[in-house]
């Protein structure tokens, strides 16, 4: 399968990009930043707070499958219909820091576009860290997976 | 180095990924290591040695104790690494995309 979805990420640098083409008109995918309905869709995420404005702020929070909550915010730095949102990125309560994000949509014919996803970190450590993050949480839940596995044996065997 | 100890092959067994998860963190002894599988110390100190064979790991000798730490550098040519997150964000994507095909604007 083609993958739509790329990552730039040099070595040493504490930045990346993410780039994504789009079969969707350019509002339409503008629209699925914009309406908080839409946005828990598709993050999986529960928007608190939405102001997409300058100055203004957003709060997102999930719940993973422990039932553990998890909180995430950012304020707003830039936001131009279907062009630019500038803002910046935060996981409550982890050592992960603060990122700035650059979001530029671009249009490519009427029914295609572009985003553009630029991420820059603290540092280059701590983009490392973020980078390895979902490998991280596969290991962790192919562990659970074992352990879930294991415990139903056990029950089997008793 | 023989092309059999290969950095992914090293890499696609879950207890020596595992292992690098953990030193990710900080550095730490081969006991300390081992204290967190329930493997034997030998089996554990095998994984070591061919993580450290790939280059993925490196010692630092602190006192009588030998500490292991990721070799930053090398992982980073892990572009396997990188793959979850790519995924991560291509299924997001992917998810946006299947949404909006299907929206109706009902304002």
């Amino acid at each position: 399968m083609e993958t739509k979805t790329k990552v730039h990420a040099e070595d040493g640098k504490q930045e990346l990009v993410i780039t994504r083409e789009f079969e969707l008109p350019l509002e339409l995918l503008f629209r699925a930043y914009v309406e908080p309905e839409i946005v828990e869709q598709w993050m999986g995420t529960k928007v608190l707070k939405l102001e997409n404005k300058k100055h203004g702020g957003y709060q997102f929070e999930t719940t993973d499958p422990k039932g553990n909550k998890h909180l995430f915010n950012g304020t707003i730095h830039a936001f131009v219909p279907n062009q630019k949102i500038t803002r910046t990125f935060e996981m409550e309560n982890t050592p992960f820091g603060v990122q700035l994000e650059v979001l530029e949509f671009q249009a490519l014919t009427d029914d295609t576009c572009r985003l553009q996803m630029h991420v820059i970190y603290e540092s280059v450590a701590q983009r490392d860290q973020v980078l390895k993050l979902p490998f991280t949480q596969g290991i962790n839940m192919a562990h659970n997976r074992i352990q879930d596995i294991l415990n139903k044996l056990k029950i089997v065997n008793k | 180095m023989k092309s059999r100890r290969d950095v992914f092959q090293a890499i696609a067994d879950p207890t020596r990924r595992a292992i690098l998860t953990l030193l990710a963190v900080q550095a730490l002894t081969p006991g300390a290591i081992a204290d967190n599988f329930k493997s034997s110390r030998q089996t554990i100190s095998k994984h070591i040695q061919i993580l450290t064979e790939c280059e993925l790991l490196e010692q630092e000798q602190s006192g009588r104790e030998i500490y292991y730490l990721i070799n930053a550098k090398k992982m980073k040519e892990v572009a396997e690494f990188i793959e979850p997150f790519r995924k991560m964000w291509d299924e997001r994507f992917n998810k946006l995309e299947a949404i909006m095909k299907k929206y109706k604007p009902n304002k």
